[in-house]
């Protein structure tokens, strides 16, 4: 697939009516090159009985769940052709989905994530402040989807340090290390959001220490569903940053391994925003149809960037709200939401116990 | 202590771990060492009855159907009439002694149904309710309370106690470490792990594992029949009422006739049941996510399957043109069918079992409940003895696959719970 025209642009610029021409023709484009491509995407579409030539729009298009990719090997390229395979997250014992990159795919993620990044930061690179340990990333020939945002975040950068050791303990010399040589400078500090509260912000408050973190911007992502259940809310995570170390840019990020690079990043408003890479659509439960702005219902995730696996159209396991389109009030254009939560934790009636602990 | 040898271990509790529901005191010790009681002895039938009065004259229980159904199920012309149905088979027989039962997480009642079948055995009962706070749970455990409390059945006091507590060990090892039988419902996960946990000797589980179900129509005869919302309503009580999660519930929809007759029965019956199901239920977005994904790979796995076009997400319909014993791979809670056809032409029928030679192969251990239109069950057990099939060991109208018995799962638990005395 040929995106030069994405990227070629700038990655806020789309107006709704051109967006919506351009996401139609590729993303109807990438459905055809799955179905031909990917044997199981195609006895998908054959089962649901939809010909991928008939969709006019990109909301007409099938998506796939994303567990799928936990249960199956997707691709739409030869094994051989394979250059890198992301693996999610997950606690020991649960399935990781794993996602296969060729080259084409895995080098246009990268730029992707790169334009995005680099409206927010300035295209300049930045010393990076990573709220991690190195030993997520040790292990090279399986990317976590943890390991994969540091190493993705870090081409940002100039020079790199992680704030934890090698157990998640406060690497405090390090850090002080760090900043006295770029003393001065503007900085990039990364982490995902649970990490970040758990062994920065709470080791910070423990601890007294208070490095000066002011000329920092940080991208967190990731993981905030454990801070819902301790219920720190969006506000507090950002307060507290700003009253232990002066960080007063923060930008969270929602993002998926099963669609890298086509983050949605929050911007100075507190929403996440769309870029011409990608699109949200929210859905009705009842019958997979568009829901209203205001509407809560299940995302559907939309990107350009997948064409080595059928990742193209993906429904998650999200809830989130459509709150506009092109007029949010930071002058970015193209859809912006918010993430309200798991819809895993319902509750299902029936004589076996074994649903529920399956899925808790 | 009579029972201090058989132990295999005594855990000391702490007070706080274990509620008890009813009674409002646990004297485990008393119980252990109380006799047990003949098959459906007068002194049970009388407090059961007395439960089912008084359960169905308080404002509270008579709020929730469920409730009600089961102090139907206690009366006393109930028990009568399956006191008779036993008759003389059990009157050699005594209960085993304590049963312990583990109820499901996630049904409100199946400890109280289960807790029945362990007194009319003649047993002492030590039932582990649901860990989740239901009302109908609590609405049963009050009454019963209060009916104990009353004089006339004090000396029942130390003959059942409903406990309640969170995934515990130490609590689970003493009641299991007392009991003569422990029945274990909640499906694989759960049995294996009770299983970790020893009982004594001469004692054994009754486990209730993880089945599935299945529904044949006769399309003709179903549309033969007066009233398509009726029959809408009583298949939606086997699936939807429990998100079809039980293991009572169909997944697998079998249907019989002619192809004009199907085409027309499989749209009057669909449509029936949408319309109910629109009105009822809600399908919450994860079941909806888990009914694309079991669709999904049922699409990959099987080139067969073709999804069936519906207005909305509330019934998901998977037509396969095969039967095999793996289909238990895409079930899914929450209204996900597949449907297969057994075309019969126009004329003299074969065979049941050779109209059924597919359908036979799709039956496993797992099958538990198959329910019909339009057939006499006769001739459906005929058809599972002749063949020997390896599961389904119940045949019931629809409408009726979740209504409890003292069958279950295959065993005659009257007969499981007790123990013969025989003489030569």
């Amino acid at each position: 697939m040929d995106l030069e025209a994405y990227f070629a642009i700038a990655p806020y610029s789309l107006g709704r009516e051109s967006k919506r021409a351009r996401l139609a023709e590729t993303l109807c484009a990438l459905t055809r090159h799955h179905y031909q491509a990917c044997p199981e995407y195609r006895r998908i579409l054959d089962a649901m009985q939809l010909d991928p030539t008939s969709a006019r729009s990109h909301e007409d298009l099938p998506f796939l769940p994303v567990r799928l990719f936990k249960e199956y090997d997707l691709l739409s390229v030869d094994r051989a052709d394979v250059v890198k395979t992301m693996t999610s997250s997950g606690t020991s014992g649960q399935r990781v989905s794993r996602i296969f990159l060729d080259r084409t795919t895995a080098a246009q993620q990268t730029k992707a994530l790169s334009r995005i990044v680099a409206s927010y930061l300035g295209s300049k690179r930045l010393p990076m402040l990573i709220l991690d340990t190195a030993a997520v990333v040790k292990d090279r020939a399986t990317f976590s989807a943890r390991g994969a945002g540091i190493l993705g975040f870090s081409m940002f950068s100039t020079d790199r340090v992680y704030a934890l050791d090698e157990n998640m303990g406060l690497d405090r010399a390090g850090i002080e290390a760090f900043l006295d040589k770029h003393t001065g400078e503007d900085l990039l500090i990364f982490g995902f959001t649970s990490i970040v509260w758990q062994h920065f912000s709470k080791e910070l408050a423990r601890t007294g220490f208070r490095p000066d973190l002011s000329r920092g911007t940080i991208l967190h992502g990731g993981g905030w569903k454990r801070l819902l259940d301790q219920a720190v809310s969006a506000a507090a995570f950002k307060e507290t940053l700003r009253e232990l170390c002066g960080i007063a840019r923060a930008h969270d990020y929602y993002g998926m391994v099963e669609q890298t690079g086509a983050i949605t990043v929050e911007c100075e408003r507190g929403v996440l925003h769309t870029s011409v890479f990608s699109d949200v659509i929210i859905r009705r439960a009842r019958d997979f149809g568009v829901a209203d702005v205001g509407e809560p219902g299940i995302i559907q995730v939309l990107s350009v960037l997948p064409g080595s696996y059928p990742g193209h159209s993906l429904l998650t396991e999200d809830e989130g709200v459509l709150l506009g389109e092109d007029d949010c009030p930071c002058g970015r254009f193209g859809k912006y939401f918010k993430v309200s939560g798991r819809i895993r934790n319902a509750e299902i009636r029936g004589c076996s116990d074994t649903y529920q602990a399956g899925t808790q | 202590m009579p029972r201090s040898e058989d132990a295999v271990t005594r855990t000391r509790l702490e007070p706080s771990s274990v509620e008890c529901l009813c009674p409002s005191t646990l004297a485990v010790e008393v119980m252990a060492s109380r006799r047990a009681w003949r098959p459906f002895a007068d002194e049970i039938i009388a407090l059961l009855d007395a439960l089912s009065q008084d359960l169905m004259a308080d404002p509270e229980a008579r709020a929730h159907p469920d409730v009600i159904a089961f102090a139907f199920f206690c009366r006393r012309r109930n028990i009568d009439r399956l006191k008779a149905a036993w008759g003389h088979q059990v009157s050699d027989r005594l209960g085993r002694g304590v049963t312990f039962h583990i109820a499901p997480a996630n049904v409100p009642l199946n400890f109280a149904y289960s807790l029945v079948c362990g007194l009319l055995a003649g047993n002492v009962c030590i039932v582990r309710a649901p860990s989740k706070p239901f009302a109908q749970t609590a609405v049963v455990c009050r009454v019963l309370g209060r009916v104990l409390a009353s004089d006339a059945f004090a000396p029942l006091g130390g003959d059942l106690a409903i406990v309640r507590y969170q995934r515990d060990d130490d609590a689970t090892a003493m009641f299991s470490a007392l009991c003569d039988v422990r029945l274990i419902w909640g499906g694989d996960e759960t049995i294996r792990e009770i299983r970790k946990i020893p009982i004594p000797p001469r004692a054994f589980d009754l486990t209730f594992a993880d089945r599935h179900s299945l529904c044949v129509i006769r399309a003709a005869a179903y549309l033969e029949a007066a009233d398509p919302a009726r029959t809408a309503q009583d298949f939606y009580n086997d699936t939807y009422l429990y998100d079809q999660n039980a293991c009572s519930s169909p997944r697998l929809i079998v249907w019989v006739g002619t192809p004009e007759t199907i085409h027309a029965a499989k749209q009057r019956f669909w449509s029936a049941v949408h319309a109910c199901v629109q009105q009822r239920y809600t399908l919450q977005p994860i079941v909806a996510v888990d009914k694309l994904t079991a669709l999904c790979r049922c699409a990959i796995e099987r080139p067969d399957a073709r999804q069936v076009a519906m207005p909305d997400r509330l019934i998901d319909r998977i037509r396969i043109d095969s039967l095999d014993l793996d289909l238990d791979r895409y079930r899914c809670a929450g209204g996900s069918f597949l449907e297969y056809d057994v075309v019969v032409a126009d004329g003299p029928a074969p065979s049941i079992t050779e109209q059924f030679a597919g359908v036979a192969g799709a039956i496993t251990r797992r099958c538990q409940t198959l329910s019909y239109i339009g057939f006499q069950p006769e001739e459906l057990r005929g058809w599972v003895l002749a063949n020997r099939l390896t599961g389904i060991d119940r045949i019931v109208p629809v409408g009726r696959t979740a209504e409890f018995g003292l069958i279950w799962d295959g065993y005659d638990l009257i007969s499981c719970l007790s123990r013969v005395c025989d003489i030569r």
